[in-house]
């Protein structure tokens, strides 16, 4: 029996209401009480955050099929950097993930690398086209946690009815990219001033907005889970709060980009700020965060990216959407929402811990006695700048490259394994 | 009007951009430092003087990865005009169809010595993209639906020369402003010179954000037609457009078509430009477009001084400035 204590830091869980400074105590891989013996290795935490082990959502990692932007090694090890102990990998790949051995590959994928925990999503539609359900009972059975067909927006209303049904008999989430495809068709910014300066093809927030009202219809008629992905309008955030009210199960996240940049960025016709959804106005920025204060989103993202330069580095309208964003998000939110005082570090914690777990379906996020010991410290002081040729991930694609920012996660323990420590992996 | 900067009386300011990428970024002073060029080299050519030997030794690439031929063939002669040497590339049979990217193909003909490279390009913001990978000046000659700098100005130029100055005048720039990378280069010179621009079309082909650039917008050319001093009849876009923006070709004749019977009821002087190709029949009837009021063979013409300016200019910046254009 091993023992592991963890001493002395400001101990942050808000799965328990918890922020005070206390041990916490990992034996044999879980949660511990004190038991009065000394520990086999102590890791002083004086001046640093100890939370349960973050949780990203969804990242998309590439593997199988496009190796050159991420493999699951490679994303699994940059989530560790980023200080996340679990990720849902996202199943738009080539193949898609929409039967049992393509969930069972990324699990295993995820084991002979070692480094967090990679729970596959798997496809709500075979092949993603949208038409026919997939095989969503065996794709649990294989390790699948959630559901979702990527960035492909579920078109047909009678297929998303029939998804949120099936998902349902498991109490299983639908995540959803809710856009009406053909108001987005070759669109590469947000619609507005700038797109029409720029000549650059509009997305406009109507397409999202019409979405997530029919999305949150089709959840109160089926009573099933929908939860919305990367919401970036003002309206859809008023939509979600009020069907929320009504009990309606919908949910919904954010991307911290969102919540930091606009669509004035893409004024140099950068394709790093070239993101799905688009970045948008400040108004509907300060929409967000006020669904993230008020709690009608309660779960951020990264929303995690990654393309290779060749990709990238190109005609604008040419170049793939996204960010590598698994290693910056935790910075990225404290300057959006620590910084200017919108959410404490609890607050925050618990869109990372809580919010992520519970969408999944998973028992972790929470430092209560029993659970995994899945633990993140985070020295909230520690200055340093974002240096995106230094990223654990393939690939580099990001806005923030350069950026002098604040807080870092310093260790991050895997069920009860120190995974990450100070900079380096183990 | 939103143009800070608007005044057609503002004399010209010096030259000193390493590239001309739009016309946005430019100072009422710096179109005009570009019109004053171009009128002086339409003098000299008026003059019979032959080619210049401003750009002798320099060569101009001209990168045309969209097809064109009234641009691509303006360029190639102001810069040959200009005793530079010229190279053409096309992006049908060339490299770019064996997988090679657009900038590492900018980047394999400057590393043969071009030191100006003219950009066509269907991708909005790829001649800003070549100007961060290259050492050379580069010239935008048209990006997609971003803007089409020289086409803005030898329209300018062309109405400036018939009647004295941009300050004061009405110009309505009418049809596919949705798609019009000619629209967006005429909307900020015009009003950097202080003239009010009107956009009209059909309400599908005007951007709902365009008043944001300070233009005033109409959906109907029967309202507009009588109190303007200049109508610029854009192409209608058909290779740009997705789907159906107005129900039939023969309505939006109907609705925006530059007609005998219009003309009748614009002003004596209207002066009606195209940036061309014209579609006959369609924006414009063949009597308008061959009448007294168009100008559209003088921007052709215009168009060849204006591509010259530029290159001179743009030549003087890399070179330190002082040199005469002889």
């Amino acid at each position: 029996m091993s023992t592991l204590r963890i001493k002395a830091g400001r101990v942050i869980d808000p799965s328990r209401g918890v922020d005070e400074t206390a041990d916490v105590w990992i034996e044999d891989g879980r949660i511990a009480e004190d038991s009065g013996r000394d520990a086999d290795e102590t890791i002083d935490a004086q001046g640093l955050i100890v939370s349960p082990g973050l949780i990203d959502a969804r990242v998309w990692l590439g593997e199988p099929g496009q190796e050159e932007d991420e493999t699951i090694a490679s994303g699994a090890a940059a989530a560790l950097a980023g200080g996340f102990t679990s990720v849902g990998a996202m199943p738009d790949l080539q193949p898609p993930v929409d039967n049992r051995a393509a969930a069972e590959f990324i699990v295993l994928q995820a084991k002979r690398a070692g480094h967090c925990q990679v729970f596959p999503i798997g496809t709500v539609t075979k092949r993603r086209e949208g038409e026919e359900l997939a095989e969503i009972g065996q794709l649990i059975d294989g390790g699948a946690v959630a559901f979702t067909d990527g960035k492909q927006a579920i078109a047909n209303a009678e297929i998303m009815r029939r998804a949120l049904q099936y998902a349902g008999m498991w109490n299983r989430a639908v995540l959803h990219h809710p856009q009406v495809p053909e108001l987005v068709t070759g669109g590469v910014m947000h619609e507005g001033r700038h797109s029409t300066v720029l000549g650059l093809r509009g997305m406009p927030v109507a397409a999202e907005e019409i979405m997530v009202r029919r999305d949150i219809a089709l959840a109160e008629l089926t009573g099933g889970r929908v939860h919305l992905m990367a919401i970036s309008s003002k309206n859809s955030v008023d939509e979600i709060r009020q069907a929320q009210c009504r009990g309606v199960r919908v949910s919904a996240d954010v991307t911290p980009h969102h919540l930091l940049l606009t669509d004035e960025s893409l004024r140099g016709y950068d394709s790093r700020y070239k993101v799905d959804p688009p970045l948008r106005t400040s108004v509907h920025q300060t929409a967000l965060i006020e669904g993230l204060k008020d709690g009608t989103i309660g779960v951020i993202c990264s929303d995690h990216q990654p393309h290779a330069e060749e990709k990238t580095v190109r005609e604008i309208d040419q170049a793939p959407f996204g960010i590598s964003g698994i290693e910056t998000l935790l910075p990225i939110c404290v300057e959006a929402l620590i910084a200017p005082g919108h959410l404490n570090w609890s607050e925050l914690l618990q869109k990372l811990t809580v919010g992520p777990a519970e969408l999944l379906g998973l028992k972790k996020g929470t430092l209560a006695s029993g659970a995994d010991a899945d633990v993140t410290l985070i020295d909230p002081a520690a200055e340093w700048v974002i240096d995106s040729t230094q990223f654990v991930s393939r690939s580099s694609n990001t806005p923030f490259h350069g950026r002098r920012v604040r807080a870092r996660s310093v260790a991050v323990i895997v069920r009860g394994e120190v995974k990450f420590r100070a900079g380096r992996a183990e | 009007m939103t143009s800070g900067t608007a005044s057609g009386e503002s004399g010209p300011a010096a030259w000193t951009r390493a590239h001309l990428l739009g016309l946005e970024e430019l100072s009422a002073g710096e179109i005009t430092c570009i019109l004053d060029q171009a009128a002086e080299f339409k003098r000299l050519n008026e003059a019979g003087e032959g080619k210049l030997a401003t750009l002798s030794g320099v060569a101009v690439g001209n990168l045309f990865f969209e097809p064109s031929t009234r641009t691509k063939t303006s360029f190639s002669l102001a810069a040959k005009r200009l005793s530079a040497d010229t190279v053409d590339f096309t992006a049908s049979g060339s490299s770019l169809s064996k997988g090679e990217s657009f900038i590492d193909t900018a980047l394999t003909i400057q590393a043969m010595g071009v030191s100006m490279m003219v950009v066509r390009h269907s991708s909005p913001g790829a001649p800003q993209l070549l100007a961060r990978h290259l050492s050379a000046s580069v010239l935008n000659a048209g990006d997609g639906t971003h803007e089409h700098p020289t086409q803005g100005l030898l329209d300018i130029f062309t109405i400036r020369e018939q009647r004295g100055t941009i300050e004061g005048l009405t110009v309505a720039l009418v049809g596919d402003i949705l798609h019009s990378r000619v629209a967006r280069s005429n909307i900020w010179g015009l009003q950097k010179l202080g003239a009010r621009v009107i956009v009209c079309g059909p309400a599908t082909l005007i951007p709902p954000q365009i008043r944001e650039l300070g233009v005033e917008v109409s959906h109907f050319l029967d309202e507009i037609v009588d109190e303007v001093d200049c109508l610029n009849l854009l192409r209608v876009q058909f290779e740009r457009q997705r789907g159906a923006f107005f129900p039939s070709i023969s309505e939006y004749a109907h609705l925006y078509g530059m007609n005998r019977e219009r003309l009748r009821r614009a002003k004596q002087d209207v002066l009606i430009l195209a940036p061309g190709p014209i579609n006959r029949g369609v924006e414009i009837t063949p009597d308008v477009a061959d009448g007294g009021h168009s100008v559209i063979l003088n921007q052709v013409t215009n168009g060849l001084v204006i591509r010259m300016a530029c290159l001179h200019l743009l030549h003087l910046v890399r070179t330190g400035g002082g040199e005469s254009h002889r």
